[in-house]
């Protein structure tokens, strides 16, 4: 009834408000601009900067799953497909800015100064891998889908009330975004307005469920409107896009306009973890090639090329280089100490220990004395 | 001096330390220009405006995830989730991150949170709001929680909650609010966490309560005295971690004990204390460790109160069947 009416038409009000979720890509496929109203104009150290750390992270997965198949890592969640996503958005980044990565987000606290062999060491399960150097501004990564977006939210206001010039920047993905968390975190920033960044990386699949098993919303980005904040839908498979969607965000975030969400639309080749994942039982190698003629490496390859910024030689290189960091990684990790029960205990609290850990920190020590 | 009620105590204690330390903030539901829905932070926002004490959207897991999120920041959060009952929205923020900062940080970064948060039975809530959830936080390693059952323990224990570095629950019992005034100092000053607190002496059965239940066990404690038996009654405090000392060393002196709580016997903590005293003083026993609790039902519909919450008559059967067992 209320849809024939002209006045008021809420089927239409809806298409009217998807319709300007359109997503927005500069680079094409084929390495082309085609949107150069929007193109940021980086510099060509900045351009080959980003395109080392893509191929790098992209090394970084494939050793990652092979090291986890030789069992010299643990929980891993690969990244292939994310690259553009994942480092182009960090690229628009400032050091003061504070990250709040999901699980699969490792690569972004790493290139913001979280040593590599304490990533592996997270992958571990070792204690250390959560220890974060000071001056860093990441936390460690997080399991429970959600909780990253609530916790931006308060960063995200602490900056604020601190008066800093910096950003609070989250992640999850196409998934999460169905998490009350995820409502509410967006929700609180913008109640604040405060600086904060939510990434939403809709990679099509949640372990096996598709995008579209999640919501009958046809972008994640509207869900912005829910909070009343500025929301973007781009091209996750396009470093310039995210970069541009990322910078922008954050330009309006530290001048005082409030949070932004960004989804981008990517991919990830792998499983959805090493634990087992087996994606050939929902997804299909049609959709698997689709997605592969849009690989970020690939077309920011060709962008780069063209104005010969790069080359297979320097690809080269930084794959050599990427290689023996893992290498080096790797063997640090290794030698770092094996976990006690009384370093557990000793990581509990901050002030005097409560009487039932003095306690069995005694039982403990005396046990491991032996 | 002033005489103060709990409610009173716990405003001051606020006052106290958000003068004392501007990372101190307070937040939560109505607690801004409202003063909260039980005064408890009448006039604070006035003091030291909006920018410390100041309301937020109606969602308790965005609530935790704002104390996380402004630790991160290095500001001492104080949030208060309106009642306790409500805290099954916030439980991941709490357990499952707050209470692990430390933890999983290796040490890196601590979450220096105390969420206050009303509870208790007796004076006819809605539902969800009276339910004695302690036993769930209780459980959670990482966590302290705080019960103080007297307008003097409220405001050292609070100001202590809050210094502390690392996440407290301090639960405020609902019926304490407003049912006596005490002498109350109007300068800072703390009471330790974990410390328990014998606020009778007696020498023929000890009986270990907190909240409500401790004034119940006092009450319990003069009648008996009347009948002739001398009974201790210690208030817990701080129901974890539990302060063992106190508990034994009554335990050794008075050889029986009983535990009361408002929980239902399935919750709360008092398993935890028969347990503790079983492991540590069974030689000293001349009657097992019997509880005093609520019945393992669903929290009592407001009219059945009276029925359903444990009071000191309860208190008096179960430490005459362990005086005469």
């Amino acid at each position: 009834m209320a849809s024939n009416n002209n006045i008021f038409d809420p089927v239409k009000n809806l298409k009217e408000i998807e319709e300007k979720f359109e997503m927005v890509q500069i680079l094409n496929e084929n390495g082309e601009i085609v949107n150069s109203d929007l193109d940021p104009q980086l510099s060509d150290e900045e351009l080959v900067e980003l395109m080392s750390r893509m191929v790098f992270t992209r090394i970084l997965d494939q050793r990652s799953i092979s090291l986890n198949r030789q069992g010299r890592l643990g929980f891993y969640a690969p990244t292939a497909g994310q690259e553009a996503s994942q480092i182009a958005s960090h690229f628009a980044l400032e050091k003061e800015d504070f990250i709040l990565p999901g699980y699969r987000d490792v690569p972004q606290i790493i290139w913001h100064g979280l040593p590599l062999s304490k990533a592996f060491l997270w992958s571990r399960g070792h204690f250390v891998g959560g220890q974060i150097p000071e001056g860093v501004n990441v936390f460690p990564p997080q399991i429970i889908i959600g909780a990253q977006y609530v916790q931006a939210a308060g960063v995200a206001l602490g900056m604020q009330k601190r008066g800093k010039k910096a950003v609070a920047v989250t992640y999850t993905g196409d998934g999460g975004s169905s998490q009350g968390d995820f409502y509410e975190g967006i929700n609180f920033a913008g109640a604040y307005k405060s600086p904060a960044i939510f990434i939403v990386q809709n990679n099509q699949f949640a372990i096996s469920t598709p995008r579209e098993s999640q919501t009958s919303a046809t972008t994640i980005a509207q869900k912005g409107i829910a909070a009343g904040i500025p929301s973007i839908q781009v091209d996750g498979m396009d470093p310039l896009a995210v970069y541009v969607a990322t910078r922008d965000a954050r330009k309006r975030a530290v001048a005082g306009e409030g949070p932004s969400v960004i989804e981008t639309v990517c991919y990830r080749y792998g499983p959805h973890t090493m634990a087992g994942d087996d994606p050939t039982r929902y997804r299909t190698t049609d959709t698997d090639t689709e997605w592969e003629k849009k690989d970020p490496v690939v077309r920011f390859r060709k962008y780069l090329e063209a104005k010969g910024l790069w080359n297979e030689s320097k690809e080269a290189e930084v794959i050599e280089q990427a290689k023996e960091d893992i290498k080096a990684a790797i063997k640090e990790a290794d030698g770092v100490e094996k976990q006690k029960v009384t370093d557990l205990i000793s990581i509990m609290h901050t002030d005097e220990l409560p009487y039932n850990l003095k306690e069995q920190y005694e039982i403990y020590k005396e046990k491991e004395s032996k | 001096m002033a005489q103060m009620t709990m409610i009173q105590a716990i405003t001051d204690a606020l006052r106290c330390e958000l003068k004392e330390d501007e990372n101190v903030l307070v937040f939560g539901e109505d607690v801004g220009v409202n003063g909260g829905v039980f005064r408890a932070t009448e006039g604070l926002q006035k003091e030291f405006g909006v920018d410390r004490v100041f309301d937020t959207p109606l969602a308790e897991s965005g609530i935790g995830g704002l104390a996380i999120g402004l630790s991160l920041q290095g500001f001492r959060p104080v949030p208060e989730i309106q009642f306790f009952g409500f805290v099954y929205e916030v439980m991941d923020s709490i357990s499952g991150q707050m209470a692990r900062m430390k933890y999983r940080t290796g040490g890196a970064f601590n979450a220096p949170v105390t969420i206050r948060s009303p509870f208790g039975g007796g004076v006819h809530t809605p539902e969800m709001h009276s339910d004695s959830l302690e036993g769930l936080v209780a459980s959670q390693p990482g966590l302290k929680v705080v019960i103080p059952c007297t307008p003097y323990d409220a405001k050292g224990l609070l100001i202590s909650s809050i210094r502390d570095n690392d996440p407290v629950i301090f639960l405020e019992h609902l019926k304490l609010y407003r049912s006596f005034r005490e002498e109350v100092p109007e300068e800072s000053y703390t009471i330790p966490l974990g410390k328990a607190d014998v606020k009778r002496e007696g020498t023929d059965l000890s009986i270990f309560a907190y909240g409500a239940m401790v004034h119940e066990s006092l009450k319990a404690a003069e009648e008996l005295e009347k009948e002739g038996h001398s009974v201790e009654v210690v208030d817990l405090r701080t129901v974890q971690p539990l302060d063992i000392e106190t508990i034994i060393a009554s335990v050794e002196k008075t050889n029986r004990a009983i535990v009361v709580q408002e929980a239902q016997k399935q919750a709360g903590i008092a398993a935890n204390v028969v347990t503790e005293i079983t492991e540590r003083a069974i030689l000293s026993l001349e009657a097992p460790v019997l509880r005093v609790t609520a019945p393992d039902t669903i929290y009592s519909y407001p009219q059945a109160e009276a029925v359903w919450l444990p009071n000191y008559k309860d208190v008096m059967a179960t430490a005459k069947k362990v005086l005469t067992f």
